[in-house]
């Protein structure tokens, strides 16, 4: 919201007139001023200057649970000067799963490792007086992130397991490591929705395979099992993907927010707010609505064109 | 954990562990029980987490009572059951010790496949073991559990199936987990139901990632009729990969009935290629080969005085193309008929450029050359420090090459003259790519280069070997190859690497972006398609020499030449051959393609135009 002030205060500055007469320049002002603020509210739904991230997050354990398994972690900066111009941001989302063995330990060791490990590998580096690319490709410090959150998980609580979601987005390129079935939504601005990564779960594959129907895997008995989630299993290896960025809004959310609401809720809340964290709010709000089931999370980036 | 030297029960000396899973250590140990002799046994350690008292003694029960069970098994590829008991915490299973090695061990130590008759032994003993568990008196024994670590080969290479299911007791029911092996296991056991036919399908799961070495727990589950194991492994017999696909299909009903079927099937096979072990393969493969060789009859060749190794361009019905023989020739496009040549002084290997009437050459004598394209003459050249073996490219005005002599050079497009030079200190051989407002370029020492109109550095990246590969960019990622064997994917605004896909040996191809994947050629003699989101590769199609030309791809073919002197027509979303035309000489250019007839050059002097 501070770029939406900003520019509104200094395209403000930028109208003042000398005055002439006082009372009739006020007037007019005004009525300038409304115009453009209408004409820039407008506006700023499509374009910021400089270019940035706008963020929002939403975490409810639900109705039905008494604690929270989820864990969400977002950060968002942006160095602009006359020579550079990097925006940066890394989100993740991790529902961790286990009833009595510490579900909530899991994703938050999750969410702690990764995070640790792209901001030492990719952020620092990034930031850095001379900023020196790692040795290690973007995708290659993903996929090993979340090889030390599998690791850290497998020490720490055994037996416990959970999802990981992350996107990073740096210069013009978007970057998911993803591992079971949280998800990763790209919504367009003429309200398309898709889906960028692919449930690791055993109805989702049963659907790859004709073997069933989305609407019988939405009520399966089987639709929380996972093939493949952090904490279970060797060898192991996280979906890594890349893609140029758009402009548009990219949602992060747990099963306990798609499993629960309709895409159209989601478009609907997703496009008609004026920022993430509202629509976010709205979000968990109609999860929580529709019973809450389970835990809901979600983080939501708009890119402004 | 168990120390080396601890006496466990008063009867098991620890020698060492032999494995860690996730119930507990599995340790070797010497049974004091016989003084005299070493007797050594296997001390299977199972931890109860249960904090139930209730629970915790059903469990200790349910584990008792299946351990008895097991006692009572008699076959060669089972390890013998000598003792169990339980203490405080911890159940342990006292079982024969195994020299010898697991199959994922024996996957993990090898760099090539198995051969297809090792495999086979294995899998029948595998079946005869099943089946002896599957027709159990009483009660019948589902093993639900097999996959390359259960299964070990010892001194004598015999099979034993090695951890029996007796853990699962004491693993906790989480909710939204899976239990059993993922990768291995058929669709039925994720409901819960394992029968006999469950085994069958991790069986044929197993033996599947045996041939194939691609391990399934890193692919979708249900997924290995879209891993053929001949067309990762073309050395293995199509009856054994019929056996496999049986054994692995999706319904249960549509397996072998019984280990017994499958064994005597395994056998069959075992028959017939035991006497005349792989010949019947060789031959089949042979025959697909000349199969095709396409037998066609090119629209036209033209001979040139040497070798062309340079790649033409074709453009409004005229082909140009640079020879070894120091000569820019330009042929009519229709019937190859020579229009005119223009003589450098030196061979010219270089790709040219068309722009409004004039022809651009970059020639080993020093110079680029631009030259009418309708009289042949000269209009200007333009000097550099050293041979021009990197392709020119024109934009905004400007004409931009690399040379030898170490720089990029930017020159005037109107008067020739130089603009400006940047210093890389290496022959710059890679031909530049201008977009949004930066040039970018290898060179042979490796580093790879953004620079902006003036000249100026951007960025740089440095690969570990000479980058002669040209750059090609889609959605913000530049692609290029290295002789560092790598194929590198980097974000052309901060010259970060996305991905780094490893081949087996250099690249100087250049890469083709299509429908979202790099296709390229390699020095190890590959023709590769990389998905571009991942780095994953999708297919490879093997030549029978390096690949240095590069894939260029026309309605629904890739075209690419191979120094093994073919030219390679390939479906391009599978790289399967559609056919191939053999040169006299190797190919190291790359094609061009105008209205269904391709063109190109071979070292054996002539260019080719063959309808399509």
């Amino acid at each position: 919201m501070t770029g939406f002030f900003q520019k509104l205060f200094s395209k403000h500055r930028d109208t003042v007139q000398p005055a002439t007469d006082q009372h009739h320049r006020e007037e007019s002002l005004l009525q300038n001023e409304l115009e453009q603020t209408l004409e820039q509210q407008e506006n700023q739904k499509n374009h910021l200057e400089p270019p940035q991230l706008l963020v929002g997050c939403g975490h409810s354990p639900g109705l039905q649970r008494d604690h929270n398994e989820d864990a969400i972690f977002t950060l968002t900066t942006t160095l602009v000067s006359n020579s550079t111009h990097i925006p940066f941001g890394f989100y993740i989302i991790a529902d961790g799963m286990g009833g009595h063995v510490h579900g909530e330990l899991a994703s938050e060791i999750a969410v702690r490792a990764m995070s640790n490990h792209v901001i030492r590998n990719l952020y620092t580096p990034l930031y850095s007086l001379s900023s020196v690319p790692p040795n290690l490709s973007i995708q290659e410090i993903m996929q090993d992130g979340v090889q030390l959150a599998h690791r850290a998980i497998t020490q720490e609580t055994p037996g416990g397991g959970s999802t990981l979601t992350a996107m990073l987005i740096m210069g013009s390129q978007l970057t998911i490591a993803h591992v079971g079935d949280s998800r990763m939504y790209i919504i367009q601005p003429d309200m398309q929705i898709e889906s960028l990564t692919h449930d690791h779960s055993y109805v989702q594959r049963l659907q790859d395979l004709g073997q069933i129907s989305p609407e019988e895997a939405s009520v399966h008995p089987q639709r929380n099992v996972l093939y493949r989630a952090l904490g279970q299993g060797e060898p192991f290896e996280a979906d890594v993907t890349s893609r140029r960025i758009a402009s548009g809004y990219l949602l992060l959310c747990s099963d306990g927010l798609w499993g629960v609401i309709s895409e159209a809720e989601i478009i609907d809340a997703v496009v008609n707010n004026p920022h993430p964290a509202l629509a976010c709010q709205q979000l968990v709000a109609a999860a929580n609505k529709a019973g809450g089931p389970d835990n809901i999370s979600a983080i939501l980036v708009h890119l402004p064109e | 954990m168990l120390k080396a030297n601890y006496t466990l029960g008063d009867r098991y000396v620890i020698q060492g562990v032999i494995g860690v899973g996730g119930m507990g250590a599995v340790y070797k140990a010497r049974d004091m029980h016989f003084p005299n002799v070493i007797k050594l046994v296997a001390a299977k350690e199972m931890v109860n987490r249960e904090t139930d008292p209730l629970l915790r003694q059903t469990i200790i029960k349910n584990f008792e009572r299946e351990a008895n069970l097991l006692a009572t098994l008699s076959h060669a590829a089972i390890p013998r059951i000598y003792d169990y008991f339980s203490h405080e915490q911890k159940s342990y299973l006292v079982l024969e010790f195994i020299k010898g090695k697991d199959l994922e061990e024996m996957l993990h130590e090898r760099a090539t496949f198995f051969p297809e008759n090792l495999v086979i032994g294995w899998g029948i003993e595998l079946c005869d073991v099943l089946q002896y568990l599957h027709t159990l008196k009483p009660e019948p024994i589902v093993f639900r559990d097999i996959k390359p670590s259960n299964v070990m080969i010892n001194e004598h290479n015999h099979i034993i199936l090695v951890d029996f299911g007796i853990a699962k007791h004491f693993q906790t029911g989480e909710k939204g987990t899976m239990i059993g092996t993922e990768g291995y296991s058929p669709p039925e056991q994720y409901r819960g139901e394992a029968t006999a036919l469950a085994d069958i399908y991790a069986l044929g799961a197993t033996l599947h990632h045996l041939l194939t070495r691609r391990d399934p727990r890193l692919e979708p589950p249900f997924s290995f009729s879209e891993r053929p194991i001949r067309k990762i492994n073309p050395l293995i017999s199509e009856e054994l990969a019929t056996v496999i696909k049986q054994s692995l299909q999706y319904k249960p009903e549509d397996r072998f009935p019984s280990a017994l079927a499958m064994k005597e099937a395994l056998v069959g096979i075992a028959r017939k290629t035991g006497e005349f072990p792989n010949e019947p393969l060789i031959h089949t493969r042979r025959h697909q080969q000349s199969k095709i060789e396409k037998i066609i009859d090119p629209v036209w060749t033209f001979a040139c005085e040497d070798e062309i190794r340079g790649s033409p361009t074709v453009h409004r019905g005229t082909v140009y193309i640079g020879s070894y023989d120091h000569n820019l020739y330009s042929l009519d496009a229709s019937n190859g008929e020579f229009n005119w040549k223009y003589p450098t002084d030196g061979g010219v290997v270089s790709r040219p450029f068309v722009h409004e009437g004039d022809i651009f050459i970059g020639s080993e004598d020093h110079r680029l050359h631009v030259v009418s394209s309708r009289s042949g003459r000269v209009v200007w050249t333009y000097f550099t420090g050293g041979p021009v073996r990197s392709s020119p490219v024109l934009a905004h005005g400007h004409v931009f090459l690399g040379s030898d002599d170490g720089h990029l050079h930017a020159v005037n497009l109107l008067s020739g003259r130089l603009v400006w030079k940047t210093e890389t200190g290496t022959p710059v051989r890679s031909s530049p790519l201008v977009d949004n407002e930066a040039i970018y370029f290898g060179t042979e020492a490796g580093d790879f280069y953004c620079l902006d109109f003036r000249g100026g550095i951007k960025w740089r990246y440095k690969a570990k070997r000479a980058i002669t590969s040209s750059p090609t960019i889609a959605d913000g990622v530049l692609y290029f190859g290295s002789l560092d064997s790598t194929i590198y994917a980097i974000e052309a605004k901060t010259g970060w690497v996305v991905w780094r896909f490893r081949m087996g040996k250099g690249s100087i191809s250049n890469p083709f972006f299509f429908e979202n994947k790099i296709y390229t050629g390699s020095a190890d003699g590959n023709i590769y398609c990389i998905e571009a989101g991942s780095g994953k590769e999708t297919w490879r199609h093997t030549t029978e020499h390096q690949v240095t030309g590069s894939p260029v791809i026309y309605n629904d073919s890739l075209y690419c030449g191979s120094v093994d002197s073919y030219l390679y027509c390939l479906e391009y979303r599978t790289g399967r051959l559609r056919w191939k035309f053999q040169t006299e000489g190797p190919i190291t250019s790359t094609p061009a393609i105008e209205d269904n007839v391709i063109y190109f050059g071979s070292t054996d002097h002539k260019l080719y135009a063959i309808q399509i």
